[in-house]
């Protein structure tokens, strides 16, 4: 394959993945992996450095967007992303000491786990929450959003401590695997501090290219993001993910969101069973 | 402020992607004719690897260079909107969330600066 065709093939591959990601809500980085390793025998290791690159590009492209809508909260996202950065550090550094295999088996149960999360969370709405924690109001994370008739609906948090480790646990996942971990973000906010899932989104959005950025630049110092994967891979995920975003508001997502769970579900298995395949 | 933060990390998304874009179009002519292979893990070039080395590397006109700076632009993308918000959390008086925002702030630069 000559270089041309493989750059045009990865940019279409990527424009794809950043596709599924945003219509699944679960980010390109959980498809660009499993694709560059198991469709274009790329090594894991330069599949995690340049998903890291393309992870910053969607959520930073993203977030003007998001912040028209005016829901994210810059208070919670910059608290969370305390425990989200020194995460992705540990995880970057973690990511030298694992098996190469090893990686690519957490990877599909990470990816296993994300897809029935996101699944089960957008099944079961959690329950608005009356009174939080008094630290949400020392703390300042206490907020308003607004709501569909124009009036700002109030809320509070809890479980502060709760959140903020789940959130580091987030963030190690998102240097060791060069994903944005989305789905865990937003478990640690909607389902352990309860704060309200149009502002856990927008905000996880938001702290997901902050964490990235904690662990990109030791993946660029290691020599892990190559300039040949970077440029198609980094401009497809972009490309497809803000077309995903555009159509996601129109279309009829319930079915769609079936069949692509369903794809990365099984992208997920094969991941195992190549990893185990490959170690033994 | 939230209006700023989301045009601040659009331009830089931009500017990385018009930088990254001709970068590739560059390389791609440059190694035309080559076969790519990224099955078994090589490292980078150390020159590639490091703030001064890609800044050469654009000066001299090297493609790979050329990515590898719209690389750092993305990585610089975020870290700017953590300084915007420290100053202005600093503005609002804030002191709790400047506190805040300075150790994300240390966090990300020593995430950077301590590996080289």
């Amino acid at each position: 394959m000559s270089l041309l065709t493989f750059t045009a093939l990865l940019f279409l591959g990527s424009l794809l993945a950043g596709l599924l990601g945003a219509l699944t809500g679960l980010g390109g980085g959980v498809v660009l992996v499993p694709l560059l390793t198991l469709g274009f025998h790329v090594d894991i290791r330069y599949a995690i450095g340049v998903s890291l690159i393309s992870v910053i590009a969607t959520s930073s492209g993203a977030a003007a967007a998001y912040v028209r809508e005016g829901f994210s909260s810059v208070r919670i996202g910059m608290f969370l992303e305390v425990a989200t950065t020194i995460g992705a550090i540990l995880g970057a550094y973690l990511a030298t000491v694992v098996h190469t295999q090893a990686l690519a088996i957490i990877f599909g149960v990470v990816l296993i786990y994300s897809a029935c999360l996101s699944w089960q969370q957008a099944r079961n709405p959690v329950p608005e929450l009356k009174k939080g924690s008094p630290w949400s109001n020392r703390l300042r994370l206490s907020g308003d959003y607004p709501g569909p008739d124009g009036t700002r609906s109030k809320y509070e948090v809890e479980n502060i401590p709760g959140g903020f480790g789940m959130m580091f646990v987030a963030g190690t996942l998102s240097g060791l695997l060069g994903i944005g971990s989305g789905a865990v973000k937003v478990l640690a906010m909607d389902r352990i501090m309860k704060v309200p899932f149009k502002v856990s989104t927008t905000t996880s959005n938001f702290m997901i290219g902050v964490t990235a950025a904690a662990s990109a630049g030791i993946y660029l110092h290691r020599g892990l993001i190559s300039p040949g994967l970077a440029f198609p891979v980094m401009l497809g995920v972009l490309s497809g993910s803000l077309i995903g975003a555009r159509y996601l508001v129109r279309a009829h997502v319930s079915v769609l969101r079936a069949v692509f769970t369903i794809v990365i579900l099984a992208l997920g298995v094969e991941m195992i069973i190549n990893g185990v395949t490959k170690w033994f | 402020m939230e209006t700023i933060m989301g045009r601040l990390l659009q331009f830089g998304v931009l500017l990385a992607s018009f930088v990254m874009l001709l970068g590739g179009v560059l390389y791609v002519w440059a190694h035309r004719g080559g076969v790519p292979d990224y099955r078994i893990f090589k490292s980078e070039p150390l020159a590639l690897r490091h703030i001064g080395g890609v800044m050469s590397g654009v000066a001299a006109g090297e493609p790979a260079a050329v990515i590898q700076f719209a690389v750092l632009l993305l990585i610089a993308t975020p870290v700017a909107r953590v300084v915007f918000a420290l100053i202005a959390f600093g503005i609002e008086r804030d002191k709790l969330y400047v506190v805040v925002s300075a150790v994300v702030l240390a966090v990300l630069l020593f995430g950077f600066f301590h590996s080289q």
